[in-house]
């Protein structure tokens, strides 16, 4: 066992996207700090899109896991308007979580081109096409793949530039 | 330069700074709000279910934008979030008059016949000026509208990029689209000063560092909007009457009074809910 800072991480490792079962919120790059002051937990937080309705899913899931903890008296979870959340704070883990469930990890977003290239998170082919720039959830688009010619889904990639 | 203010405590310390941002704040959200709402009338009633999926996202995203702002003046004791977007009533509202106006006759339940080349026109040029206003915001005195101008230009990008695919190809083809799509540039062109015009607060949002100056922020949002209509056939303009109508100050028309009254029908059943 390590310390009680190492469990919070440990335990936030294991909470997950509600609309992405295979992403933590840490491998989302959404846990920003972890406060800890006696028994008392801070977890900030941030939001990926701002009207996301799984925010306060996601709030209640860090509640829940992190009051399971010994040692936890009282857990509260705030959501930081700085820095702000962008798609390249996702791990290596993430990404390939991502692809696991048929998302195309966020690509590079090229601001002067206005496009980017996704591959496709089976096939890895880049012979792939936009059906819509929006998806299921406010951080998805739907993309088809024309050489394995399956449907998928891609991250947007979110940048503050 | 005038004083840069990083939190709410430090804002709340003077009083006429706190007025000029509220009175910002409220104008901010009340647009967001307003047309999130008239956007969200769009589901199940859009061209193809594409477009359903997508317009859907994008009036969520904007709900989203208007919860901020409203937290932020939660945070400058404006009062509770949720009752400043549901309960202050009409002549309270500081949202141009452009956004509140019905999507076409009938209503989402009944008959609904609603503009989609006003749609589209509506959301595109709002957008752009949007944007427009989120870079200015990114060097507004306030920190946390800095802040959270940054965020909201991060995902406006997907919005702008979504109506330009409409507004293009409308515009380029003959027949019905044409005459429609001119009628909507020319409705939203009678709105147009309203939406960009500061109204009667111009000199406390200017001389507090909340906006730059009147002017060159009109200038700016101009020549964005003058460079989408270069893309296109050109359609004339110039003849357009401007509504008299000043949003800002209160001034609203009966579509707004209608749009609230369906907005806090649900709210109103229980105000003491947590949503």
């Amino acid at each position: 066992m390590g310390t009680l800072d190492e469990q919070i991480w440990e335990t936030l490792s294991h909470v997950a996207d509600p609309e992405m079962k295979e992403v933590s919120v840490v491998d989302l790059g959404m846990i920003e700090k972890v406060d800890v002051q006696g028994s008392r937990v801070v977890v900030c937080a941030l939001p990926t899109f701002m009207g996301c309705p799984a925010l306060e899913i996601i709030e209640r899931d860090i509640t829940k896991a992190i009051s399971s903890l010994t040692g936890v008296d009282a857990v509260s979870v705030k959501f930081l308007r700085d820095p702000a959340w962008t798609t390249n704070r996702i791990t290596d883990k993430g990404r390939e979580a991502l692809k696991r469930m048929g998302i195309a990890p966020p690509p590079v977003f090229e601001e002067e081109a206005g496009m980017w290239q996704v591959n496709c998170p089976y096939c890895e082919s880049p012979f792939t096409t936009m059906e819509n720039l929006f998806g299921p959830t406010a951080c998805r688009s739907i993309l088809y793949c024309k050489a394995c010619r399956n449907p998928f889904e891609a991250m947007k990639p979110v940048s503050t530039l | 330069m005038s004083q840069v203010f990083e939190t709410a405590e430090a804002a709340l310390e003077s009083p006429s700074y706190t007025e000029a941002l509220h009175e910002l704040l409220f104008r901010l959200a009340d647009d967001d709000f307003l047309l999130a709402y008239r956007g969200s009338e769009w589901l199940g009633l859009a061209p193809h279910i594409e477009e359903d999926v997508a317009f859907s996202s994008i009036s969520q995203d904007t709900m989203g934008h208007a919860a901020m702002y409203y937290e932020l003046l939660e945070e400058l004791r404006a009062g509770r979030a949720d009752d400043l977007a549901h309960l202050r009533p009409a002549s309270e509202r500081k949202n141009s008059c452009l956004v509140e106006l019905a999507n076409g006759t009938g209503t989402y339940l009944e008959n609904p016949h609603y503009d989609w080349a006003f749609a589209v026109v509506r959301h595109f040029f709002y957008d752009l000026y949007k944007m427009e206003l989120c870079k200015v915001l990114q060097k507004t005195s306030y920190t946390p509208l800095q802040q959270v101008a940054r965020k909201v230009a991060s995902e406006q990008v997907f919005h702008l990029m979504h109506w330009r695919v409409w507004f293009r190809p409308l515009m380029k083809v003959d027949g019905e689209a044409k005459t429609r799509m001119t009628a909507a540039l020319q409705r939203f062109w009678s709105y147009s000063d309203e939406l960009v015009s500061y109204g009667s607060q111009e000199v406390e949002l200017v001389t507090h560092g909340l906006l730059p100056a009147q002017e060159e922020f009109k200038r700016s949002v101009l020549a964005v909007w003058e460079s989408e209509l270069t893309a296109v056939p050109q359609v004339s303009l110039e003849e357009v009457q401007k509504v008299t109508l000043d949003g800002r100050r209160g001034q609203h028309t009966e579509d707004l009074e209608s749009a609230l009254c369906t907005l806090r029908s649900v709210y109103e059943t229980d105000p003491q809910t947590v949503w």
